[in-house]
């Protein structure tokens, strides 16, 4: 009984430590675009981390391939969906999206910059934010939800035409008060469970959290589709669904707060391509 | 294993939570049943059907399978463990290249997923597979 | 009708007489399983995509019976022979008695 227990045991270790490490593989979408999944760590990061790794290495072979095809990765849908909505005019002034900024295709090179300062309306905003400015002040529509239905599926698309660009959010200058709000949020411990985003994703990716596997908690992927919601999850859900795990009082999605978190987290991740939308778990 | 107390115990005690079990909905074939239907009661052997499903899967709403055999006219896929066993039944056409599919399916937990394959000859051949499903990590 | 079903093929555009080729289909769909529970904890009706066919100039390729197993947006990949010029019909079969359908055509070349 010893030495069966014992050999159930080895077997189990293996296992784990062959999981626990990200997976040596590379992302080429459609055959054709390169993501670069692993990179140096940017300068800020330097003094903690060698490199940053995008979420995409931690998960499953299966999962890993749904997203490498554009037919295979139910994302896709949703974009499709706001492709769509680009093209549909909406609200008083009977403009669309595409009434001012035509092929969606020529949006390629913006969502790297979101989270970015905005000397109008004197604060940083998210690509959301930057939507719902379009459609308040220049087509006379309503704003979107914050993460819901039609305003991530249009992040996902805007994401979706700058696949393979590096993220490279602005830390300096006017957005880095929020940067270093952000900053704070992240090596702070939150709740019952008194962890802080860092105890995870900084001081323990690549091991394994029950069954699931530590990832950095880098953005690039994201709008996400998750295989648990099958559905297209916004960065501000996701850190929503974290804060709420530590059994904290959480934020909303928009909130200043997510705001702060997502311009940090996302600079984390400069140097790695967009991947939105991403399959994650 | 060698018959122990401790295992005695945990046989007995396995034996009443068997016992205890409400009974199968009215509704929801059980798996002998699915498969009484798809064969007639014929014998199944093995041979040719092949089932590709991974050995774990990260979640258990959407887990890749593929089926493929050379002979196969129709094949019955089943989740073992699912409350309703049933998955999909594939039939081949004239113009089917390959008497192969793959899908996405949905499992409930680590259970055994069955292929069933009724050849053309008549005869049924079957294959199995464990997924482990994982669950999640710190419930999100 | 379910809101926001919408089916995807995806088919070559060229093949040579007699060759196999693979195809891809998605359609977003529920696929309301009847298991689960609302806030109230009354059983949400199953809802499901219960059939899908694939058939080339009125020849059947593959036809398909959908369980509530199957994800959430079905997916199927399979092979088709093309014997010549044609096309293809895909037709996906609601619970609801919607019929959802897309063809695409195919040239030897």
């Amino acid at each position: 009984m010893n030495k069966l227990t014992g050999a159930i045991l080895a077997t189990l270790l293996t296992t784990t430590v062959a999981l626990a490490d990200p997976v040596d593989d590379n992302l080429v979408l459609n055959e054709e675009t390169q993501i670069v999944t692993r990179t140096a760590a940017p300068a800020h990061l330097s003094d903690v981390l060698d490199e940053v790794m995008s979420g995409w290495l931690f998960r499953g072979t299966e999962t890993r391939a749904m997203q490498a095809d554009d037919f295979d990765n139910p994302g896709m849908i949703f974009v499709e969906q706001a492709m769509e909505t680009w093209d549909a005019v909406d609200g008083t002034e009977g403009k669309s999206c595409s009434s001012c900024h035509n092929d969606i295709d020529s949006m390629a090179g913006v969502k790297p910059t979101y989270p970015k300062w905005d000397a109008k309306a004197g604060t940083v905003q998210t690509l959301q934010m930057q939507v719902n400015e379009c459609r308040t002040e220049r087509m006379g529509a309503e704003a979107w939800d914050y993460d819901k239905g039609a305003a991530i599926n249009m992040e996902a698309a805007l994401s979706s035409v700058s696949r393979g660009m590096p993220v490279n959010v602005a830390i300096d200058g006017p957005a880095q008060s929020t940067w270093e709000q952000g900053k704070e949020m992240y090596y702070t411990r939150t709740g019952q469970l008194e962890l802080s985003c860092a105890n995870c994703h900084e001081d323990n990716y690549g091991m394994m959290i029950r069954a699931d596997h530590l990832s950095q908690g880098q953005i690039n992927g994201f709008p996400a589709y998750r295989l648990k919601n099958t559905k297209l999850n916004g960065a501000h859900d996701r850190f929503k669904g974290c804060i709420r795990d530590t059994r904290a009082e959480t934020y909303s999605p928009g909130s200043a707060e997510f705001i702060a978190l997502e311009l940090y987290v996302a600079s984390r991740g400069n140097g790695l391509s967009v991947e939105g939308p991403s399959i994650r778990n | 294993m060698e018959l122990t107390r401790r295992n005695a115990i945990i046989l007995g005690a396995s034996a009443l939570f068997v016992a205890g079990l409400p009974k199968q909905s009215a509704a929801a074939a059980t798996s002998d049943e699915l498969i009484a239907a798809f064969t007639g009661g014929a014998e199944i052997g093995t041979g040719d059907i092949k089932l590709t499903a991974p050995e774990i899967a990260e979640n258990g709403n959407t887990v890749p399978i593929e089926v493929s055999s050379d002979t196969a006219a129709e094949i019955l896929v089943l989740a073992m463990g699912n409350p309703t066993p049933s998955v999909a039944t594939f039939k081949f056409g004239k113009l089917a290249a390959s008497r192969a599919a793959s899908t996405r399916i949905r499992l409930a937990g680590t259970q055994d997923v069955v292929a069933i394959a009724k050849l053309d000859d008549g005869s049924f051949v079957q294959a199995s597979s464990t997924v482990k499903v994982t669950i999640g990590g710190c419930g999100g | 009708m379910a809101s926001g079903v919408k089916p995807r093929v995806k088919v070559p555009k060229t093949a040579a007489a007699g060759e196999a080729v693979t195809i891809k289909t998605l359609i977003s769909h529920n696929m309301e399983s009847g298991q689960r529970k609302d806030k109230e904890g009354n059983v949400i009706p199953r809802s499901i995509i219960n059939r899908f066919t694939c058939d080339f100039n009125g020849e059947n390729v593959i036809d398909i019976t959908l369980e509530p197993a199957i994800s959430t947006n079905p997916y199927f990949e399979f092979q088709a022979l093309v014997p010549e010029a044609g096309e293809f019909k895909f037709t996906w079969y609601d619970d609801d008695g919607s019929v959802y359908e897309d063809s695409k055509k195919i040239a030897l070349g």
